[in-house]
């Protein structure tokens, strides 16, 4: 929630602020400037550049603020850790009161709380130490070195000096502290804002962790195993498919008898999520390559066969009757116009399989793999290593969206006549 | 015999629905060899079924075409043919599109040149020869497709409105070379429009059909086209008997379009 505002405010900050600077500068020269109607013509809103750059950086900012990350100069409050202490006084049955000192250590995330002893002072009761470690309570058992026991009727009654209930708490400022049901004493740092570690980890440990996984290697392979066998699965997997699938849907494209033939089958394994398959798969094929390869064939295989069938159905009429007109046979019109006719729908297929197959794959790794991406962030997931977990999850966006950048480069390249005829 | 014989043409579709329409109904047209006709009619007269028929895309119900003396059973490229738009090839360059024909037939390839280069300098576009053929603007795109069609050396083009999707200067324009290509190559030409000032001017014959069943209603032998091949077009439509002929045949199908759509006196 707080997170949340503090996104929002950071927002609308920035809107404003940008504004504001820029209010100065004159805007670019060029046509859209002219326009006087631009609410609600969508040719007139362009990604502002700024905004982009902001938003990275903001997406940064609150990461790293929320982690006490040290490449952010402001954080939002840490939990407490160091040392402090506080005062309790015990009352005896009797009315004889006195007053010692509770010493406490709080270790950082991640570290181990040592014990340490100190000195028991005078009187009735007795100094403690306590050591814990940050955004954890502890229960301290103040009358196992006092004279005043609690099975003999004595009770904590106040906090440095403020009166305490059985239900109230005192704040000593770095942290609270509030009575057990049985009247031991509950001590619990102040816990700050920031994220434990185990949940978020600030940006430069996953850094730290990428380079150390890149260099290390993490359950018995290479980062670049792990990011390559996805990938490598992935291609095969999206290769056969197409080697299937173009052809298959030419055929439906082109001939009655495959269309009514395999219409049924293509039209009810489309809608079935290739996830879905996964355990069929694993039943059949078991965790190794073969199952992960023959999903991902699946989930690129309906794609491509009907991206296929679209690119033959969507032919211009004229086209073929030209053709023929100009004396090409068969074989020759499907070469020379069914074919680059279709490429384009069959361009966008791939891009659409492509993207399938690498959350296939993804998914896939996480059920049962040796290796792999997903097998990766699933695998230290177990051992809590968040830090590996959203840095995998980082890498596994990463090249999703190379490979797209990749399909639509091959596309302008091979297709440049897409939707231009 | 040569030319093109079309005789007793008759073309019905059934419809799912059990129903049928008479598409065409008993055409006979005889062209001799470097005649040029346009056909003429309202809309749902059979213009473009009976060019596709002739092209041998479909098969008539009854009646049959000679073309030189043998049957047309299906599209040749004997037959050429040029459509309003969208039949260039938009994945090959202007050149690949006008020397596809002879590609297919196996020419060598400094034949094929010589072909393209010498048609593309006709129509005009000798500059635009490795252009992709969507870089060109309408006017240009037809100018490749009647060179596409010429480079096949064809008996017969037939032409489906190959003007009708341009504006009023490019059409006027490629009127002026549509004739002149006629006349430069001799080459029986059947143009299809539902513009009767282009009937008029491209028409050594002029063929106006009536619909429901779609049959020839009247012809004419026009001088215009003759005309038109050494003067400006703007003069031929000044010209003696242009506009007397054009207010006919508008009137003409002023009535067909009445019968169809039910007199406009009425509903004022």
């Amino acid at each position: 929630m707080t997170v949340l505002l503090f996104y929002l405010a950071l927002f609308i900050g920035a809107f404003v602020l940008v504004k504001v600077i820029r209010g100065g500068m004159t805007s670019q020269k060029d046509f859209t400037s002219l326009k006087t109607v631009t609410f609600g013509d969508e040719s007139a809103v362009r990604p502002d550049r700024a905004a982009s750059i902001i938003s990275v950086v903001v997406i940064f900012v609150i990461w790293g603020a929320f982690t006490g990350s040290k490449l952010i100069p402001i954080h939002v409050p840490a939990p407490f850790t160091g040392e402090t202490q506080f005062t309790y006084t015990v009352e005896a049955e009797d009315g004889q009161r006195d007053d010692a000192t509770i010493f406490v250590r709080v270790a950082p995330f991640g570290e181990k709380a040592e014990k340490f002893e100190v000195e028991p002072g005078e009187g009735l009761a007795s100094n403690d130490a306590v050591a814990m470690t940050a955004s954890r309570s502890a229960t301290i058992l103040f009358d196992k070195n006092d004279e005043l026991k609690r099975k003999s009727g004595a009770r904590v009654v106040a906090i440095n000096g403020q009166e305490i209930s059985a239900d109230g708490s005192v704040d000593t400022g770095d942290g609270s502290v509030s009575l057990s049901g049985k009247g031991a004493i509950l001590f619990t740092p102040s816990l700050g804002m920031q994220m434990n570690p185990i949940w978020l980890p600030a940006p430069e440990k996953v850094v730290e962790r990428f380079f150390e996984i890149a260099d290390e290697g993490y359950q018995n392979f290479t980062l670049w195993e792990h990011l390559g066998w996805s990938l490598i699965r992935v291609v095969v997997g999206f290769v056969l498919g197409s080697i299937v699938g173009i052809p298959l849907g030419y055929a439906m494209g082109l001939s009655g008898w495959f269309r009514g033939w395999f219409d049924p089958i293509v039209e009810f394994m489309r809608p079935v999520p290739p996830l879905a398959l996964i355990p069929l798969v694993i039943i059949w094929f078991g965790i190794w390559e073969t199952g992960k390869i023959f999903l991902l064939f699946l989930a690129a295989l309906w794609i491509m066969t009907i991206a296929a069938r679209a690119g033959v159905s969507g032919v211009n009429i004229s086209k073929i009757h030209a053709a023929y007109s100009l004396g090409a046979s068969k074989a020759q019109i499907m070469r020379h116009v069914i074919v680059p006719n279709s490429l384009p729908e069959i361009f966008t297929g791939a891009r659409v399989a492509m993207g399938v197959c690498w959350g296939t794959v993804v998914a896939a790794e996480l059920v049962a793999a040796q290796k792999g991406a997903g097998m990766m962030i699933i695998a230290a997931s177990k051992f809590q290593l968040t830090d590996i977990v959203i840095m995998g999850i980082v890498l596994i966006g990463i090249i999703g969206y190379g490979i797209d950048i990749l399909m639509r480069k091959a596309e302008n390249w091979l297709v440049p006549w897409k939707g231009r005829s | 015999m040569s030319g093109l014989d079309i005789n007793g043409l008759s073309m019905r579709f059934d419809l799912p629905n059990g129903s049928s329409v008479q598409a065409l109904k008993d055409v006979s047209i005889s062209l001799k060899p470097g005649e040029l006709m346009s056909v003429l009619g309202p809309s749902g007269c059979g213009k473009t079924t009976l060019l596709n028929i002739v092209a041998g895309f479909l098969a008539p119900t009854e009646g049959k075409i000679e073309l030189n003396g043998h049957l047309v059973t299906g599209p040749d490229a004997e037959r050429g043919m040029v459509f309003q738009k969208g039949a260039l090839f938009e994945w090959m360059s202007v050149r690949e599109n006008v020397d596809f024909g002879p590609r297919m037939k196996g020419m060598p390839k400094a034949e094929r040149d010589k072909i393209a280069d010498h048609l593309l300098e006709v129509v005009g576009l000798q500059d635009f020869k490795e252009k992709a053929v969507y870089e060109l603007s309408g006017g240009m795109q037809q100018r490749v497709a009647l060179a596409r069609c010429l480079a096949n050396e064809p008996d017969i083009i037939l032409m489906d409105e190959p003007l009708g999707a341009l504006d009023a200067l490019t059409r006027e324009k490629m009127q002026g070379l549509v004739l002149k290509l006629w006349k430069e190559t001799g080459k029986t030409i059947i143009l299809i429009t539902h513009s009767v000032e282009e009937a008029l001017l491209l028409g050594e014959r002029l063929l106006v059909m009536a619909p429901r069943p779609g049959r020839i209603h009247k012809e004419y032998r026009l001088p215009f086209a003759e005309r038109g091949v050494n003067a400006d077009l703007r003069d031929v439509k000044k010209s003696e008997g242009f506009a007397e002929t054009r207010d006919e045949i508008l009137s003409m199908i002023w009535e067909m379009e009445e019968e169809i759509m039910g007199r406009t006196e009425e509903v004022a």
